[in-house]
């Protein structure tokens, strides 16, 4: 049995593995959306490595909880997750993008194991998630939906619907993240239709609502399991950095969906080569 | 055929279906007495939702019932479930392969006390054309019930228009069988196909009592699956009669009567006049006085039957 800090450090290794899959997928495609696939890492390795109750060798197992990627773009940070989590070969990670392959833009449920929905149109994942909860709550299962929104994303309408609906239902089995990372294709979101005061918005919509660093994985955890005793539906409000890690792009709307060209790869790398030097410093001091 | 009418046949199978489907859900967006799924919630409480004002969560929410084992129905007028929420119904139920059927209330000219906002003229064109979706429009109460039941009993999306309140009951309840992509033909004759659906029935049967006493001879074919569409039975007909007309409560573009053209054009083209509507908006009024106003009565499906009969080489 792993004590709790050794648990946390390793899931930081995991992260920065997560994170040089994501920037090797999408330089090899030439194509994706590196900022906020990398401002999700933490959220996703919490709750694959840590949180939910799944099983690779069996991804339909009837008691699994459940995930939907709402914010669609972010595929590339679910494909290193579900691969290094065993759902299939982490070779395949390569094929992202590519003509014909299983790891579309933006996620077929179809075709990529361990997956729950196909998004890319956004806002519907939520909704969706509100559907499913509501079944688990009619069958009296007790396993949760976690649903991963974006910032930018909740601008959309449906958003506020599915809100509003979750908590008429009193879905506490529902489970939330916000990736508030601040950036969207077009630029700040502060600047183009602001969600402040965004904590706000959620408690008065009737949620349990907490705030955490994005990429603290000990608040995420916590927050995680906090909402085993909240009788609302749950909002984590994540606030994150667009483009996590990576020097050029960290806070930088442009790198919402752009490739690297070669230089750009190789001052990714040395990024996360000084972010596994940072993690064996660290390691050393304890 | 004969003149009865039964009350609510789309509410009232609804609550026996879920009498018989413990799996049976219903979603609802503040329209219950419309959708006649007041019915089903009075015996099933647990199993009905109602999301408010809210199409596109409705269709979205839906689909995660759905994908959690459910058989959803889901429905409001036929306007709002198609043209204002098509993404969600194309994103979330159809590439998803959910299984929710999308019920359209008071399709096309039968809205007329709504006037245009609520007249979708355009519902089968916009479902026609979804992946993994399939489209029915019920001609009678009969085929309403009939065509229920076999989507409980056959997974995936689909798409219903349902005639809403009193409705004729033209074929036998206990004999009639829906089958999705088979057509029922109702008479056989050598001159001209008649092909109708939905509320465009009735109207094609006074139309062959017209064409009758001009002494043109009219198969009438009842087309409730227009998507799958019974190929065969469009193909045996154009051989028959050498010339069709379709009778669609509809917009001329990508309805009924473009599905059979198409079929035609592929496989044994023929002359396909189509009677619907001329790419208007609509308004209010009664569905016959909307009927003979856009020329969609039972005189202007003989008059283009003749028009047919005249294009034939």
């Amino acid at each position: 049995m792993m004590t709790g800090i050794q648990k946390i450090e390793n899931l930081r290794w995991k992260c920065l593995e997560i994170r040089r899959d994501i920037i090797e997928m999408i330089h090899t495609a030439g194509s994706g959306h590196p900022g906020g696939s990398l401002s999700a890492v933490e959220i996703l390795t919490a709750l694959y490595f840590h949180t939910m109750n799944i099983s690779p060798e069996n991804p339909q197992w009837q008691n699994r909880d459940r995930f939907i990627l709402s914010k669609g773009h972010a595929a590339p940070a679910v494909y290193a997750v579900l691969a290094e989590r065993g759902f299939f070969p982490k070779e395949e990670l390569l094929t992202f993008s590519a003509s014909g392959t299983r790891l579309q833009k933006h996620i077929d449920m179809t075709l990529v194991p361990g997956t729950e929905l196909s998004t890319g149109s956004l806002a519907q994942g939520l909704s969706v998630g509100v559907g499913m909860a509501l079944a688990d709550k009619m069958d009296k299962k007790e396993r949760y939906v976690y649903v991963l929104i974006g910032d930018g994303e909740s601008q959309e309408g449906q958003i506020w619907e599915a809100s509003m609906a979750a908590a008429q239902f009193k879905l506490n089995k529902l489970v939330v993240f916000l990736d508030n990372n601040g950036c969207q294709v077009d630029g700040y979101v502060r600047d183009i239709c602001s969600l402040d005061p965004i904590e706000d918005k959620w408690r008065s919509f009737g949620w349990h609502v907490q705030s955490v660093n994005g990429h603290n994985l000990n608040q995420i955890i916590t927050a995680l399991e906090n909402v085993q005793r909240s009788e609302k539906p749950n909002m984590i409000v994540a606030k994150t950095v667009k483009g996590k890690d990576i020097s050029f792009m960290e806070n930088r709307p442009e790198w919402h969906a752009q490739a690297l060209n070669e230089e750009q790869y190789q001052i990714a790398l040395a990024d996360l080569s000084g972010v596994e030097l940072a993690l064996r410093k660290g390691k050393e001091q304890e | 055929m004969n003149d009865k009418f039964v009350v609510k046949p789309f509410g009232n199978t609804l609550a026996r279906l879920g009498e018989i489907y413990k799996e049976l859900v219903v979603v609802d967006a503040d329209l219950q007495r419309a959708t006649e799924t007041e019915l089903f919630q009075a015996q099933f409480p647990d199993r009905y939702f109602d999301v408010g004002i809210a199409e596109a969560n409705m269709v979205s929410i839906s689909a995660g019932l759905a994908l959690s084992g459910k058989t959803v129905f889901c429905g409001t007028f036929s306007s709002f479930i198609t043209q204002r929420v098509a993404d969600q119904v194309v994103m979330s139920v159809a590439y998803c392969h959910a299984n929710v059927k999308l019920i359209g209330v008071e399709p096309g000219l039968a809205s007329g006390r709504n006037g245009a906002s609520h007249q979708a003229f355009g519902d089968l064109a916009i479902m026609r054309a979804i992946p993994n979706m399939q489209v029915y429009d019920p001609g009678d109460a009969t085929e309403t019930s009939a065509i229920m039941r076999y989507m409980m009993e056959n997974p995936g999306p689909a798409y219903m228009r349902v005639p809403r309140g009193n409705t004729p009951v033209i074929f036998d309840a206990t004999s009639y069988q829906f089958q999705a992509g088979r057509s029922c033909q109702m008479t056989k004759g050598k001159d001209v196909t008649v092909i109708a659906a939905g509320i465009m029935l009735p109207r094609a049967i006074e139309a062959l009592k017209i064409l009758e006493k001009k002494n043109i001879s009219a198969s009438l074919i009842n087309m409730s699956s227009i998507k799958p569409i019974d190929e065969e039975l469009i193909i045996k007909a154009a051989r028959e009669t050498g010339c069709i007309v379709v009778a669609e409560n509809h917009s001329i573009y990508g309805g009924l009567g473009g599905a059979v053209a198409e079929v035609v054009t592929s496989y044994f083209p023929v002359p396909v006049v189509r009677i619907g509507i001329q790419d208007k908006f609509g308004e209010v009024g009664s569905i016959d006085w909307l009927a003979d106003k856009y020329m969609m009565n039972s005189q202007h499906i003989a008059e283009g039957a003749v028009k047919a009969c005249n294009q034939k080489r």
